[in-house]
């Protein structure tokens, strides 16, 4: 015969788990207002952009030179095409030297040259953008005589070399170590190691980091008050002045004319949408193999 | 297996001045054979620590011989000195001879680089590269400066069927290594050394990350390899080393204690350390 079944004792709701049931339900409540307030600022710019400067997005805007004061109309064709080349210079010298920088940090950084280029680039991204403007007007505006694109170029990419040689650090670093060992192990000498292996590998993050970079300086606009200044004119020369965006939406926001205000608000969203869509592109087209 | 697809080995520079060796001899003891590997007054320093103590070891060619012991007993740092995989651990410091092919790797003017190739090594974690299976399989290949397409595919092929992994991936060679299971993945990794035709195989636990089918299957594939290749297998798992190795070298705190046939080991050890340790009285 068989035992009688043994009475189990009722869960009962004892003042310890009346606790941990609110402590719980105050963390996942935090955590989601957390989030909220992460996404609300960027909600609510967005949607003032489209409110005040929506109506003025139009084909004209992307085609046209701005119109003189008083005269309705025109676009901002030169300060994107300009505020496009800026960013490409920049890129073109920050991505090499910061993706560089990054894999000597990562790979051989461990000594005492690699401290002191880690204590450089986090001291070189403390410095305010306006004094980094300085630097480029006293290393090129002065010698060349003349403001130009370069010249802002060149701001812009010293804002974004820090970022991008921590950034891309920090995720060489995240390459798990057997990945180096197997390459090493199938003979590759550690420069095919770092090219075929680890930078592949970390390249969604460097990619990110690049991305990160480049949207950061398009905004800028300090550095560029005295480097590439500005022109009311189509321009693609690079060692002459040149329009972008974020000093157009300077100029014009601050402009007594209701006219140039509105345009300002324009300009601030076609510069948002063009980040965030070149973003994205850049990430579709540098997807690689799905990780698992 | 007769459905191996074989292809010319790659020229590459020599690294002995020994021809390649003969055609595996009778597995019954005979002569002895030649030995292909070996350590000679072999000691070994992480810093102050003294990983490998006067290691004097001969292991023969094309065959398995396993390397047993407990954690921490120097087997796998003695695994990675025949590679020179140690070199990329900082303040290691080695003297006396290890000897592959008839060179003294440890000697000047040794280039680790044709080294590796000639000594493959799989590790205890599968770790393909976040790559293809192809261009996993391939990479070494591409290292020693392959570009032919077709030849790249050839070799993967026959790599990949000596890994017994051909008929599982073949219709998705394009897809990413990292799909793939843990044991399947622990069999590229054999592929991608096999690719590189080297003439050693070192095996760090290469089952002890896997469940028991994939197991089975890397222990089968073990076997199969060894009369193609010299192995060594650093494992845990003493039942492991009683099934697939011909020899077995027993290590202890950095020391060898004994080695031995297999089946000589583990049934009339010489050593009480020895067999204190196979009947699990430490370890």
């Amino acid at each position: 015969m068989s035992p009688a079944p043994r009475e189990l004792t009722p869960l009962a709701v004892s003042g310890t788990a009346v606790r941990r049931r609110a402590a719980d339900l105050a963390l996942v409540v935090g955590c989601h207002a957390a989030t909220v307030l992460v996404i609300v600022p960027l909600l609510f710019i967005t949607w003032h952009l489209v409110r005040m400067g929506g109506a003025g997005v139009s084909l004209e805007f992307f085609t046209h030179l701005p119109k003189p004061v008083g005269e309705t109309g025109g676009g901002m064709a030169n300060a994107i095409a300009g505020t496009a080349l800026l960013a490409g210079i920049a890129a073109a010298i920050a991505v090499p030297v910061g993706v560089g920088a990054g894999l000597y940090l990562a790979e051989f950084g461990d000594g005492a040259i690699g401290s002191i280029v880690r204590t450089t680039a986090d001291v070189l991204s403390g410095i305010p953008s306006i004094v980094v403007g300085v630097a480029a007007y006293g290393l090129l505006v002065v010698p060349m005589q003349r403001f130009s694109a370069l010249a802002g170029g060149v701001a812009l990419a010293m804002l974004m070399l820090p970022t991008i040689a921590r950034s891309t650090e920090e995720v060489v670093r995240l390459v798990p170590r057997s990945y180096r060992e197997a390459a090493l192990a199938l003979g590759a000498p550690r420069w095919r190691v770092i090219h075929d292996v680890v930078l592949p590998a970390a390249s969604g993050g460097v990619v990110t980091a690049v991305m990160l970079a480049i949207a950061r300086a398009c905004g800028e606009t300090a550095p560029l008050l005295f480097t590439a200044l500005g022109s009311r004119f189509w321009s693609l020369s690079i060692d002459r002045p040149i329009a972008s965006l974020p000093v157009y939406i300077f100029d014009y926001a601050r402009a007594p004319y209701d006219d140039w205000n509105r345009q300002a608000w324009t300009g601030a969203l076609v510069l948002l949408g063009l980040v965030t869509v070149v973003s994205a592109l850049v990430r579709m087209t540098t997807r690689r193999i799905p990780r698992a | 297996m007769d459905t191996t697809l074989d292809v010319p080995p790659v020229n590459r520079p020599e690294l002995s001045r020994r021809p390649q060796p003969p055609a595996p001899p009778p597995s019954k003891p005979g002569p002895p054979r030649e030995s292909r590997l070996s350590t000679e007054d072999f000691d070994l320093f992480y810093g102050a620590t003294h990983a490998l103590k006067s290691v004097a070891l001969d292991i023969e060619s094309n065959s398995v011989t396993a390397i047993i012991g407990p954690s921490g007993c120097g087997k796998s740092t003695l695994l990675r000195s025949f590679n020179r995989m140690n070199d990329t651990i900082p303040g290691v410091r080695t003297t006396g001879r290890v000897v592959v092919s008839g060179r003294d790797v440890l000697g000047a003017g040794i280039d680790v680089v044709e080294l590796r190739r000639r000594v493959g090594m799989v590790f205890q974690r599968p770790n393909p590269f976040p790559k293809s299976i192809f261009d996993n399989v391939v990479f070494g290949l591409r290292l020693i400066g392959v570009r032919n397409r077709g030849e790249l595919e050839a070799r993967c092929e026959n790599s990949l069927r000596r890994a017994a992994l051909w008929d599982e991936v073949k219709d998705r060679l394009q897809k990413s290594a990292l799909a793939l299971s843990g044991g399947q993945q622990q069999r590229l990794c054999i592929a991608r050394c096999l690719a590189v035709e080297p003439e050693v195989l070192l095996m760090d636990e290469p089952a002890s990350a896997l469940d028991p089918t994939a197991t089975a299957r890397i222990e089968e594939l073990i076997v199969e390899l060894r009369s193609r290749y010299t192995i060594v297998v650093v494992t845990h798992n003493m039942q492991q080393a009683a099934r697939i190795s011909d020899r077995t070298v027993f290590m202890l705190s950095g020391s060898l204690v004994e080695t031995g046939p297999t089946a000589e080991l583990f049934t009339r050890p010489r050593e009480k350390l020895t067999e204190d340790y196979i009947t699990g009285r430490f370890g």
